[in-house]
């Protein structure tokens, strides 16, 4: 019974994997038993819910913008490598 | 009859092959241009220097990532054991009567109920930017490669010789370093 009771730390690290859906049947448990008695983790559970929502934005948004390397860099690491020959 | 799978190596034709791939491959992991032009060439000098351990058995592209790899683990060692450490802030007791509850002056605040609103934003992108590259080297990594670029655990565990419990403190305190962050220049401004 008392492993359904866990600290805020873990509420709040299980919390975190939550939101990549990574978390186990038991560990919903546990965070469902907690935010009935903390009401901090339960607003950090919300609040995390949209912080995801603004990563995620941020996370689409870098992968429209490929990053490569200049063609200027590209000869003189050119350069380089042909001197180790 | 090995001979016409065997892979060969054509250094010449290294940068011009590879080092948009490498670079792109390095920079998803380091956010760093100049850090990353250095791991690729430094990816290309060890190439040369261990040409003749090269079997064949792989193609070329995929023995110059597996040095990378070891370059960009290197890099991310050698940060973790100088940097880092001081920098986390910590949320909740660590010891004591109250271990693992919130530190009061920790405790998540209420956002102004408007924040919403801007999601797709320049100026909230640069902040949780600044806000990502604020956090120590292994977390701004490992929270990187898992929220940004959606890698699968495993796959970042094995990459960074990690276990997967590991993992989840780590995306655990960059997340509430993050959240910090973001509350103290977004959400509450």
């Amino acid at each position: 019974m008392s492993k359904f009771f866990i600290s805020c730390d873990e509420t709040t690290t299980i919390c975190d994997k939550n939101q990549y859906n990574e978390a186990t049947f038991l560990d919903k448990m546990k965070l469902m038993v907690h935010f009935i008695i903390c009401k901090h983790c339960k607003k950090y559970s919300k609040q995390n819910t949209f912080l995801s929502k603004i990563f995620g934005n941020y996370a689409e948004e870098q992968c429209r913008e490929q990053k490569c390397m200049s063609h200027k860099d590209k000869e003189i690491l050119e350069e380089k490598v042909k001197e180790k020959l | 009859m090995a001979d016409i799978t065997k892979h060969i190596l054509i250094p010449e034709k290294w940068v011009q092959s590879y080092s948009d791939y490498l670079y792109n491959y390095t920079i998803t992991r380091v956010n760093n241009d100049d850090l990353a032009k250095d791991l690729v060439q430094e990816t290309f000098f060890a190439g040369l220097k261990s040409m003749k351990n090269f079997q064949g058995k792989a193609s070329e592209r995929t023995w110059l990532i597996s040095i990378l790899k070891r370059k960009i683990i290197d890099y991310y060692r050698k940060t973790n054991s100088t940097k880092g450490k001081a920098e986390v802030r910590m949320n909740f007791y660590n010891d004591g009567e109250r271990e693992g509850e919130w530190i009061e002056e920790r405790v998540p605040n209420s956002w102004s109920s408007d924040t919403d609103k801007g999601i797709v934003n320049e100026e909230l992108k640069s902040i949780l930017e600044s806000c990502i590259d604020d956090l120590p080297e292994k977390y701004s990594m490992v929270f990187r490669m898992k929220t940004i670029q959606g890698f699968e655990t495993e796959e970042i565990c094995k990459e960074l010789d990690i276990t997967a419990s590991n993992l989840w403190v780590i995306i655990h305190r960059a997340r509430t370093q993050l959240r910090r962050c973001m509350e103290d220049n977004w959400f509450n401004n």
